[in-house]
């Protein structure tokens, strides 16, 4: 009986111990060898206003950590669209076409493991010309290029894997290409699509931080950085846990709509 | 009655890195309207490629198909294919899958009828009830039944079945077959059959035909079998020529499919010779009992 009410709220007990180890971590290495580290409580009493009126504005760069989040939300949100926009189609073409896999494969081979920080000055040099505007298109042109290669890669595997079978169907039934595209192709490489958007959305929040760091445009990552630079390093840790919580309720969500679109 | 698919030296050859390999050659074959033929053989022995280069799946190496008089060219919807699996779209249900099919023939009839063409053929086969389930929710033997249902529902010049029931148990698939007799005779669609599985062969066919073993495969043998229609499984295996008709096209796949119709006879090995030493002593008994 009692081992029965343990195992049921062993879900929520565990990860707080879990929890409570790397408290007491960090409480014991802000004694010890990191006397610059705040310490758990004074980080709490130091971020308390930035999550108390989480969506307040004192100023640009004094915001309350919610509303911050929102930017860098918007931020990863239209470079992630220009990933998928970009990275689907030409993705199809690799699981399609041997001769474009051909072609293409080295380069991306190449390209994917560039860091983001790689890519950003070369985004702010592509975009010199749009002034006041350079840093959001550099930033937006760095999520992108980055974040894309998992939906690149998991698209054209999706592809290639369509079962015979099915193919099979649409050339007896002489579908046209159109109709094969929307009633064969796509619904049969949904799954490996939709693997590939949900990595693709971690890749992207990864990079906001490094984008914001650089180009100090206020978001979660601007605000880190700036908080670094003014020594207000208990904010650092704020943001560093807003920005882990974020990424994991964002995979979350993408795992359920992952799930909904299952279509075998 | 004139041919209405002829089949004329017909021949696929694979290329493989040591020079080409014929999987068929020659192959020979009319069939007349509204009949239906059955093209038996061991597996792997190139019953399944005739039947993939007349569904337009597999390029025509040499010799060519006439369907009601015209050359065949790819694949197309003139012909209704059931496959082995039954290759359903598993995100559309039984009635999707086969709405898809009608909707590309009969791009001219308004929608109510095409729903009725879908309708009708979903339930003659007996999936009233479940036409509109996905595939995961149906049993291998109705998903079967959807991949007929799809392939009459075309109304085609044609109906080509590549093993339809071999993955079905013997129940489902007499079940199937009945199923399958039944809408034939009805819609009277001119088809040919593969399967290595005698019984359904004669159940259904009004030709067998025997198939050599690859590679180069031809026709062996063509038997035909005329029992009463419209057909009854226990009405066929009661005829008195049932056993007969089975025991010829068993004897022929087991001893006459092995070679060429040319070849020479060969006379198995005695016995005795292929026997290990040693065990000689073992078999004596029953050797003097023969």
């Amino acid at each position: 009986m009692k081992e029965n009410v343990f195992k049921k709220i062993d879900w929520l007990v565990l990860p707080l111990i879990g929890v409570a180890a790397v408290l007491i971590l960090w409480q014991i290495s802000c004694a010890t060898w990191a006397k610059d580290l705040p310490t758990p409580h004074k980080t709490w009493e130091t971020s308390k206003p930035y999550i108390v009126e989480p969506f307040a504005k004192r100023g640009e760069m004094d915001q309350g950590i919610l509303r911050f989040t929102w930017y860098s939300l918007i931020l990863v949100a239209k470079g992630y669209a220009l990933a998928l926009i970009i990275g689907t189609p030409v993705g199809f073409f690799l699981g399609l076409s041997k001769t474009f896999t051909k072609i293409f494969d080295p380069l991306i081979q190449v390209l994917r493991p560039v860091s983001p920080l790689a890519w950003l000055p070369l985004g702010l040099v592509l975009f010199m010309g749009a002034g006041k505007n350079a840093s959001e298109l550099g930033a937006l042109f760095t999520i992108a290029v980055c974040s894309m290669w998992p939906t690149v890669l998991n698209t054209a595997v999706g592809v290639r894997a369509i079962p015979q079978d099915y193919l099979n169907v649409a050339k007896v039934l002489k579908l046209s290409r159109t109709k094969t595209l929307f009633k064969v192709l796509i619904p049969a490489s949904l799954p490996y699509m939709f693997t590939g958007f949900r990595l693709s959305l971690g890749i992207a929040w990864l990079v906001i931080v490094a984008a914001e760091m650089l180009t100090g445009r206020p978001g979660v990552g601007g605000f880190l950085w700036q908080e670094y630079n003014s020594l207000i390093y208990e904010h650092i840790i704020l943001c560093i846990v807003t920005i882990g919580v974020v990424g994991f309720i964002l995979d979350r969500l993408m795992s359920v709509v992952e799930r909904r679109f299952k279509t075998i | 009655m004139s041919h209405y698919v002829e089949l004329s030296d017909l021949t696929k050859i694979y290329p493989t890195p040591k020079g080409g390999a014929v999987i068929v050659k020659n192959f020979n074959l009319r069939i007349k309207k509204g009949e239906f033929t059955t093209l038996i053989g061991h597996s792997g022995c190139g019953k399944s490629t005739v039947l993939s280069m007349l569904a337009g799946l597999s390029e025509i190496s040499g010799g060519g198909i006439i369907l009601a008089g015209r050359e065949l060219d790819g694949a197309g919807p003139d012909r209704g294919v059931v496959f082995q699996s039954p290759s359903l779209l598993p995100w559309m249900t039984a009635f999707e899958n086969v709405m898809l099919g009608v909707n590309q023939v009969f791009y001219t009839t308004d929608k109510i009828e095409r729903r009725e063409i879908a309708e009708y053929y979903l339930t003659v086969v007996g999936l009233g009830d479940a036409m509109h389930k996905r595939p995961a929710e149906l049993s291998q033997g109705m998903r079967q039944r959807v991949g007929i249902a799809r392939a009459f529902a075309l109304k085609p010049k044609m109906l080509l079945l590549d093993e339809p029931f071999g993955m079905l148990d013997t129940l489902t698939r007499y079940e199937l077959q009945q199923v399958l007799v039944d809408l034939w005779s009805k819609n009277n669609i001119t088809a040919l059959m593969v399967t290595h599985d005698v019984d359904e062969a004669l159940f259904l066919s009004d030709r067998v035909v025997c198939m050599t073993d690859g590679p180069a495969a031809e026709v062996g043998e063509i038997m035909e079998v005329n029992f009463p229609r419209p057909r009854e499984r226990k009405a066929v295996f009661e005829h008195p020529d049932y056993y007969k008709l089975r025991e010829q096209l068993i004897e022929f796949l087991e001893v006459r499919a092995h070679r060429k119709a040319v070849a020479p006879k060969i006379e198995p090995p005695p016995v005795e010779k292929i026997l290990p030493p040693g065990k000689d002593n073992f078999r004596k008994p029953e050797l003097n009992h023969v």
